[in-house]
């Protein structure tokens, strides 16, 4: 799972609203080289919720993002190349994503996060 | 051309009767390949419908390629065939393209993330129903969406059970599984997103375009494959106030006209079709 992918999930349990971000627990995480596309980074920037992205980043010991950033510093190479990396190669292959809000843990096994819900929980 | 497809003229089974087939060789360049697909008992073998839907990919494939997505999802990925053909087909982070798929079969998602592997494509998987969890944060960002949905009529209680009974029990009329995912993929299509979808006769596929239209879609069929016994749609689903320019041109047949490209009337049998 990339972090892309976190910053797209939210708990999806019935009635919780405060379900974003998924705190990430992760025990077991690996890099793998991506080649970086700027249109790619510039189009999706607006969309990513930034504090998260620098949160699981630095859950998995990536502290290289600033807490905050604007669309002006996509014009710096460097941090697209930081950017670049926190988002789509850093992969979380085993541990939890813990909602804020209620506490419930949805398990990333094999990389893939099981959202699965409970029937209660619908 | 390596993408020339026979509509209408293959013999095919549906997902009632799980058959396999190999592929022929003209369509391995940019699919994915049937010997490196990975299986389990309880996931959706690629099968005459999945063989359509990557077909009609294929058939679009150019102006999905000048479409430009940024995000491109599958919802049921089962063995992972039809989003590894897709990744393959518009290439990946040095395109600038990023694929999600999701299943609500566990053992699909494994099979489906050693079928990426296998080919040496990348897909984002989540275990999931439909898009929860995403389709919150994901709304409007989708520029493609492919769904082969369960779409066999079966009895009310066979949807929603677990394993590979998910990939084919579509409830009544087949529509129970495939009128909850309409409405989520209206939610995750940008302004400019295209939506794939198998249809089955059984499952009223023009009725479907027809609340979709009500939603702002225009549809066409990109692909139909019949039998004796049956028929299977494949349907393309964009907004209708963003042209489709690439799209009408590769429509010989004069304007776009959702409902004049569907079979003869006749062809429509309303309840349940009779299936395999």
């Amino acid at each position: 799972m990339r972090l892309l992918t976190h910053n797209m999930l939210s708990c999806n349990i019935k009635g919780v609203s405060n379900g974003f971000p998924l705190r990430l627990e992760a025990e077991k995480w690996v890099e793998k080289e991506v080649e970086l596309n700027a249109d790619f980074l510039r189009g999706i920037f607006p969309k990513i919720e930034w504090k998260a992205l620098a949160g699981a980043a630095r859950a998995i010991g990536y502290d290289q993002l600033p807490d905050e950033a604007d669309a002006s510093m996509l014009d710096s190479d460097d941090f697209l190349r930081r950017f670049h990396h926190a988002l789509l190669e850093l992969h979380v292959e085993e541990g939890a994503l813990v909602c804020p809000e209620t506490g419930r843990r949805f398990p990333i096994n094999k990389g893939i996060p099981n959202m699965l819900l409970h029937e209660d929980e619908v | 051309m390596d993408y020339s497809i026979d509509i209408g003229s293959s013999s095919f089974s549906t997902k009632c009767k799980l058959s396999s087939r190999t592929v022929s060789s003209k369509s391995l360049h940019k699919t994915a390949q049937i010997r490196l697909l990975s299986r389990h008992p309880e996931v959706y073998e690629p099968c005459d419908d999945s063989f359509a839907l990557v077909d009609a990919l294929l058939a679009d494939r150019a102006n999905l390629l000048q479409h430009k997505p940024r995000l491109c999802m599958e919802v049921g990925c089962g063995s992972g065939y039809v989003i590894t053909s897709l990744a393959l087909m518009l290439g990946e982070e040095n395109s600038g393209v990023h694929y999600f798929a999701t299943d609500i079969n566990p053992h699909a998602v494994d099979v489906t993330r050693a079928t990426l592997e296998a080919h040496g494509v990348h897909a984002e998987i989540i275990t999931t129903d439909i898009a929860s969890g995403l389709h919150k944060r994901l709304a409007g960002m989708v520029d493609v969406v492919v769904v082969n949905p369960p779409y066999v009529p079966t009895p009310e209680e066979e949807v929603g059970c677990e394993g590979i009974t998910a990939s084919w029990a579509g409830g009544e009329n087949g529509r129970k599984v495939i009128d909850r995912i309409l409405p989520v993929v209206d939610e995750l299509l940008s302004g400019k997103g295209w939506l794939y979808m198998v249809t089955l006769t059984a499952n009223n596929p023009s009725q479907i375009c027809r609340l979709m239209r009500e939603k702002g879609y225009a549809s066409r069929i990109i692909v139909q494959r019949s039998t004796e016994e049956e028929s299977l749609h494949v349907i393309k689903f964009w907004h209708e106030d963003i042209a489709e320019m690439e799209g009408a041109r590769a429509v010989a047949s004069g304007p776009e006209s959702w409902l004049s490209q569907f079979p003869l009337k006749s062809f429509w049998r309303g309840g349940t079709g009779s299936i395999g």
